[in-house]
Order: C-alpha cells, then sequence, then structure tokens
C-alpha cells in the first residue's frame, strides 16, 4: 500500500476531518440505510492511512452517502461521519473528476 | 453502476457558476407561486424559498429520465450532454413538468405565506433575488462553486437590507442557518423555518380537523437543524393525532431523495422502505420537505396519501375565505 503524504495533508486541510477517533466498532454500518456498501470505517481507515488509491477507488461509495446522519446519531465516538463523506467527495471531485475550478 | 458521476455533478456546477442555480428555471416558475397574494418587495424580513419547492418538479422528472441510462453503460452521451450545457441550458429539456406538478408544489409556498399571515407575521419577498441555496453543491462537495453561489446570496440579502430569514424547507434552513457564517464572512442574518415561527407565535387552529397521520421527519430538520417539535405541536394544535413509525425523531430513516440525482435505483429503494415503516402505522402520512415530498410520492402505493405539513396547517389555521 502506498501512503501519499500530500493527499494526507489534503484531508487535514479539510479541516473538519476527525475519523481517526474511530473505535472501528461497527455501530454506523448495521445502522447505515445502504447498509455493507457504504462503509465508514474501511473508507476512513484508507484516508487516515494516506491510501489515495483506496479511496479514490470508492468513489461510487463516496457519492452514495445520503448524509442523513443515522449513523452519527448513534456513533460512540461522536465522529462527524457526514462531514467526513463531504470531504472524501472534494477530494474526488478535485483529483478524480478535475471539477475543482469556480 | 451510477448514472456518470463526474458529468452529472459537472452540469451542477457549471449551471451554478453560469446560471446562478443548480437547475436554473424560468423568472416565473421562481415568483409565479405569489400571484395575488400581495408580498412586498424586500423588507428586514423576509420569506426565503431558495427555489427548493419550485425546483422539486423539475428535479423529479429529471430523476426519471436520468433513470432510463442508470445501468447502461452511458458516460459518452452525458459528457456529450455536459459540453452541450455548457453553451445552451439543456436544463428545460432534460426536466420537462407539467403545469399540474408544478401548480400542486407552488400551492405549498402560497399555503406557507398565508400561514404566516393568519400568524401576523410581516413579511416581504425578494423575487427574482430568491436566489438557491447552493445545497446540491454543497453536499456534493463542490465547494468552490458552493462558496461563490453562497456569497451571491448573502449579497443579494445585504443588498435589499434583510435581517431576519423565514425558510420554507429543511434543506435552505441548514445551508443559511449553519453552513453560510462558516463560508460567508461576517454572515449573521438570522434564519428561522416556517415552522418554528409559527409554533413560537402559539397560533391557535381555528379549525379543529380531527384527523390521523403518521409524521416523517426530513433527516436535515431532525438531525442538523433540531426542528422536531414545531411540526408535531402545530398538527395536535390543529387537531390532527400524530402518530410515530418506526424511526422517528432523532432517529427517522432517510427517504432517499438526496441519491435521487445519481443513484435513482438506490434512492426508490430507500423510499420504499420508508413508505413500509411509515404506512405500517397509519395510510395518510405527513411530510414537512419538498424532496421527501416527491421521493416517497413516487413510489407509494395507491392507498397510501402524502401530503405536506403546510396542506394540513393551513385547513387548521386560516379560515377558509366567505364565498361570495
Ligand atoms: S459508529 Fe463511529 S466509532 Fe463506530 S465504527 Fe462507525 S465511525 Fe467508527
Ligand atoms: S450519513 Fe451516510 S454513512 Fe451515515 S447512515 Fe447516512 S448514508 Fe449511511
Amino acid at each position: 500500500m502506498k501512503v501519499d503524504t500530500e493527499f494526507l495533508s489534503a484531508l487535514k486541510l479539510g479541516g473538519e476531518f476527525d475519523a481517526r477517533l474511530c473505535i472501528n466498532c461497527g455501530t454506523c454500518t448495521a445502522l447505515c440505510p445502504l447498509g455493507v456498501e457504504l462503509m465508514p470505517r474501511r473508507l476512513f481507515r484508507y484516508a487516515l492511512l494516506g491510501h489515495r488509491e483506496g479511496v479514490l477507488g470508492e468513489a461510487e461509495t463516496i457519492f452514495s452517502c445520503l448524509l442523513c446522519r443515522l449513523c452519527e446519531a448513534n456513533c460512540p465516538a461522536g465522529i462527524h461521519i457526514a462531514e467526513n463523506v463531504r470531504t472524501l467527495r472534494t477530494v474526488v471531485n478535485r483529483d478524480v473528476y478535475g471539477l475543482a475550478e469556480a | 453502476m451510477p448514472v456518470p458521476i463526474k458529468s452529472t455533478l459537472g452540469m451542477l456546477g457549471d449551471n451554478l457558476r453560469k446560471r446562478k442555480s443548480a437547475l436554473p428555471l424560468r423568472r416565473r416558475a421562481v415568483t409565479g407561486w405569489t400571484h395575488g397574494l400581495n408580498i412586498p418587495r424586500g423588507g428586514e424580513t423576509v420569506l426565503y424559498t431558495g427555489q427548493m419547492w419550485q425546483m422539486v418538479p423539475a428535479i423529479d422528472a429529471m430523476s426519471r429520465q436520468l433513470a432510463k441510462y442508470e445501468g447502461r453503460s452511458s458516460a459518452r452521451l452525458f459528457s456529450v450532454a455536459r459540453s452541450m450545457n455548457k453553451v445552451l441550458n439543456l436544463t428545460p429539456f432534460l426536466a420537462r413538468t407539467s403545469a399540474r406538478e408544478r401548480a400542486a408544489f407552488d400551492e405549498r409556498l402560497r399555503n406557507i405565506a398565508k400561514l404566516l399571515a393568519a400568524a401576523q407575521v410581516p413579511f416581504g419577498y425578494l423575487y427574482e433575488d430568491d436566489l438557491y441555496a447552493g445545497g446540491l453543491a454543497h453536499d456534493e462537495g463542490l465547494d468552490d462553486a458552493f462558496r461563490v453561489q453562497a456569497q451571491r446570496v448573502a449579497d443579494a440579502l445585504r443588498r435589499h437590507g434583510v435581517r431576519r430569514v423565514i425558510t420554507v424547507d429543511p434543506h435552505t434552513t441548514n445551508m443559511l442557518r449553519s453552513v453560510y457564517p462558516t463560508v460567508v464572512p461576517g454572515f449573521d442574518v438570522q434564519v428561522k423555518s416556517y415552522l418554528e415561527v409559527l409554533a413560537e407565535r402559539r397560533l391557535r387552529a381555528t379549525t379543529k380537523l380531527g384527523e390521523t397521520a403518521t409524521f416523517h421527519d426530513s433527516c436535515v430538520y431532525a438531525r442538523y437543524e433540531g426542528v422536531l417539535e414545531e411540526p408535531r405541536s402545530l398538527l395536535k394544535e390543529g387537531g390532527v393525532t400524530v402518530l410515530e413509525p418506526e424511526m422517528s425523531g432523532k432517529l427517522t430513516f432517510c427517504c432517499g431523495g438526496p441519491l435521487e440525482s445519481l443513484f435513482p435505483g438506490k434512492s426508490a429503494e430507500i423510499a420504499k422502505r420508508r413508505v413500509g415503516q411509515l404506512s405500517a402505522v397509519s395510510k395518510r402520512v405527513v411530510t414537512a420537505c419538498p424532496l421527501c415530498l416527491a421521493n416517497l410520492k413516487r413510489v407509494a402505493p395507491a392507498d397510501v396519501t402524502i401530503q405536506d405539513v403546510s396542506d394540513y396547517l393551513v385547513k387548521a389555521y386560516c379560515p377558509a375565505p366567505v364565498p361570495t
């Protein structure tokens, strides 16, 4: 697995990315209306490890989140899951789709 | 496979940048709902629609079009559509709606204006400056396009000297109240949903409806903005017995609406699950968001009636005009 430090710092620039507090309990996945297809734990791990390809390869998953926050309402670590997903979207838009320019 | 994400988001960004809306509508489609209501232009307090109610029938029509392409290899078609859309606004072709659908959604805005008038809340309207708040661009992570739009909206409010905004849907409420202050320096306009404004006034119903219905909380009102009690207390005072479905209040279950444009198939599956939970309690369902209303309605069986909260409130709180 390749760690991409530039990718890591881009995520930090997102400010709100707080997935490092995740304790891997699985509550979010169990409650998510999209079920197994959306895995905050796996996605967030990739992101925290700077595994750029891992994150970017999950573009479809990243864009399927409803931002409904049902997971957050039950997350014992109080992680801002939806905002983290949104941050990953900005990264995919910029790095994969080239949609950043205003 | 979803519809091609890049081209669909690209079109959204292009529309926002060039045409100041996710789905550019003709002026009459935005402001036509005010016809005959004599709402003054501007003022310190304005009713702000952010074009959501006006846009939903078009989103609905567009997603029906897009659903035809879901699962097909249509990347090329979409990328051609995006390039064309840059020069020529394709939206009216992709999002053709019937006058009847549009009128039904406009009626909810009229309901809300009548309710505020019944509560003696003075308010104006910005007409052509009632711009889209940019929620979709924010949610999809198109931050640059979103910031530009947020600044446009903030400038319009400042130009008109607006101090207080009354919103009519959860998404615009969330954008203006919770997101704008983080992206527009010095944004300090007070933002309240009409449900909060009406509940604060402790308005008394003129008619007790004597109906029973199950309430579907919008995720954004319930978990982002804490608007939970207001619609319930207004319905109860109006004589509606409010039943709670499995998954309600802070633990509400999404209507699937946010996936409508990129994953219409998944969106419909989630909507069906939600309609199942709601209709298990009552065949009459009340929503408080135009997206929830459209998304749940699309998949609801014929014996389930889905209506907006304002449909009930207007009957309970606004005395019917005396026939002449
Ligand atoms: S619920 Fe919270 S702590 Fe548990 S796995 Fe999900 S993100 Fe991590
Ligand atoms: S916010 Fe996203 S990850 Fe969380 S429950 Fe909703 S769809 Fe699932």
